[in-house]
């Protein structure tokens, strides 16, 4: 290689490090505006100018959100429904997939190819019927309403199965010599050899739930019952047009899952990939 | 080792059950349901007569029909492929980069796909308002009009294409990435020795070595712009509606708006199908793009 070559390679290198870094400022710019605007007074929102930092910093508007909207019940709501999406999917997934990738049973073939199969149905289109369903089973306006319909993530059970594939068999060969049952088996040795997979599957199926919107917003017609995803969008008179204060809610619903990507980054990046099929 | 059969499928059995029953409850019996619904004239809750194929028969006919077919096929062609070759141009960005940089730029990168939508509507219906928006003030300062973005018919589908590819842009990314690190490094070795151009290093290394992960990313994205609803819906509130429908949107208009379980089931049907043979086509196309290796 000559020096000559060194240098070209180096400064459209360096050229495209630059780019890089100023886009990735620019595409979360909007989050920042969303967040600043929600610390300004009012009259300051609406100034015709680009503030990057309030002239009067304020905690008014989420003061607002917190004492006088239900935000507090809609983010009890999204927690137990999130929660319970979570804890259902992520334990019927598990021991779904154990059984398939471990034991031998009539009708295995047919559950793996129908799992598979419902991996490209879309739940959207099935939106009328879970309505019926639900309101048949009296539970519109309810936490289990929210979360019966949301529980079919094929594809945990997808990963799931491929992470016990991979579990040597000598483990299961020496646990039957010593004579242990299938459950200790499954909770002493499969469980706890992929407690990394479950955390991450777990983490990503509650942000799923928590940033579902269609089903929770058909779902739920009584304000007090709604999710914080649904509630901030539907009710109006809760916030009037005051921009910082409809922005101060929309902080507050996306914080947790926010919070939740910082904590976990790399098991969220993890469950992420999983779940489109590649190994991460 | 002997197995005891009778017992593994009794544990067996236990096992899958609680999946079975509620993959039955939610999923299988609504499928069957919605076609049996499709071929009646029932309201949205309650029973109705057998009408045979009436209400796919309005379809081809229907005027909201039809603009929820093209704005679907619309919004797909503006956001599977261009958000596609974004999220690869970010990813080829990123992977350049390493440490602390590398994770703190994809951070910002990723940041909106973990928000839920409607946080993204928030901020966009706010940096995009007609009066305050900044996006307006940019406008302003390229000596162009103002425009209302989203209670325009022109500006609807390509401003919300636009945030959708924002928001969901991250999840591509990191599809990329480590179909980009699967790459080995020699082979980028062997083709600086050479002397080989960047472009040529891309179009006839990083390219070809990386097409299982677009062909998987374009499949993905495809599938999920055919389902869009939510943002079309929130962002058309206090807009027009009626001029913004996708199939999603018009079940729900018919189901929930109109009460008419039944023509909005045949909708669903439709899509349900179009989904289905667009998914096993791509299928099919990626195991002979496989094979022709």
């Amino acid at each position: 290689m000559t020096p000559k070559t060194v240098r070209r390679v180096n400064w459209i290198g360096g050229i495209t490090t630059v780019l890089t870094v100023v886009i990735a400022v620019l595409w979360a710019f909007p989050l920042y505006w969303g967040i600043v605007s929600s610390l300004k007074p009012e009259n300051e929102v609406v100034r015709p100018f680009i503030e990057l930092w309030p002239d009067t910093l304020t905690f008014r508007h989420y003061w607002f959100a917190l004492t006088e909207t239900q935000i507090g019940a809609w983010y009890l709501n999204s927690i137990v429904t999130s929660l319970g999406v979570t804890v259902v999917t992520v334990t019927t997934s598990l021991f779904a997939g154990y059984a398939l990738s471990q034991l031998r049973f009539p009708g295995r073939t047919i559950l793996w190819w129908l799992i598979l199969a419902s991996f490209m149905v879309p739940t959207q289109v099935l939106i009328i019927n879970h309505f019926v369903l639900m309101a048949d089973m009296g539970l519109l306006n309810s936490w289990a309403g929210i979360i019966l319909p949301q529980l079919i993530h094929p594809v945990i059970i997808i990963v799931y199965k491929q992470f016990f594939d991979q579990v040597p068999k000598d483990f299961r060969e020496a646990a039957a010599m010593d004579n242990a049952s299938e459950w200790n088996v499954l909770f002493r040795i499969y469980i706890p050899m992929n407690w990394g997979v479950t955390t991450a599957l777990s983490i990503v199926t509650f942000i799923w739930a928590w940033n579902a919107f269609l089903w929770p917003f058909l779902a739920v017609t009584k304000t007090e019952m709604m999710t914080i995803t649904v509630g901030i969008t539907q009710v109006f008179d809760a916030f009037g047009v005051y921009y910082a204060r409809q922005l101060s809610a929309a902080v507050l619903a996306g914080f947790p899952v926010a919070l939740a990507y910082l904590l976990f980054q790399r098991k969220v990046t993890q469950a992420i990939t999983l779940s489109a099929g590649i190994k991460g | 080792m002997l197995r005891n059969t009778k017992k593994e499928w009794l544990i067996a059995y236990i096992l899958v059950a609680p999946f079975v029953a509620i993959y039955g409850l939610i999923f299988v019996y609504p499928t069957v349901d919605m076609f049996i619904l499709s071929f009646q004239d029932a309201p949205l809750i309650g029973t109705g007569d057998f009408v045979g194929t009436e209400n796919y028969e309005r379809l081809p006919r229907d005027r909201r029909f039809n603009t929820a077919f093209w704005n679907t096929a619309y919004f797909v062609a503006l956001t599977v492929i261009p958000g596609t070759l974004v999220a690869l141009a970010i990813s080829l960005g990123v992977t350049r980069l390493s440490g602390r940089l590398q994770s703190l730029v994809l951070a910002l990168f990723f940041l909106p796909y973990i928000l839920p939508v409607s946080v993204v509507f928030r901020i966009w219906d706010w940096t995009m308002n007609f009066q305050f928006g900044i996006a307006m003030h940019l406008l302003d300062a390229l000596g162009l009009e103002r425009v209302p973005v989203f209670q325009t018919s022109t500006f609807f589908m390509p401003a919300v294409a636009f945030v959708t590819i924002w928001w969901t842009c991250g999840f591509s990314v990191l599809l990329f990435l480590a179909g980009l690190r699967a790459i080995p490094q020699e082979i980028y070795e062997a083709a600086s020795l050479d002397n080989t151009s960047r472009w040529r290093t891309f179009r006839h290394l990083t390219w070809p070595l990386l097409w299982p992960i677009t062909a998987l990313v374009l499949t993905i994205q495809l599938i999920l712009q055919l389902k869009i609803f939510d943002q079309v819906y929130l962002f058309s509130q206090g807009g027009r509606p009626n001029d913004n429908l996708v199939m999603v949107y018009y079940i729900f208009q018919r189901a929930f708006v109109n009460n008419q379980g039944g023509r909005a089931a045949a909708i669903a049907v439709v899509l349900f199908i179009m989904v289905i043979i667009i998914a096993a086509l791509n299928f099919q196309l990626m195991r002979l793009s496989e094979r022709n290796k």
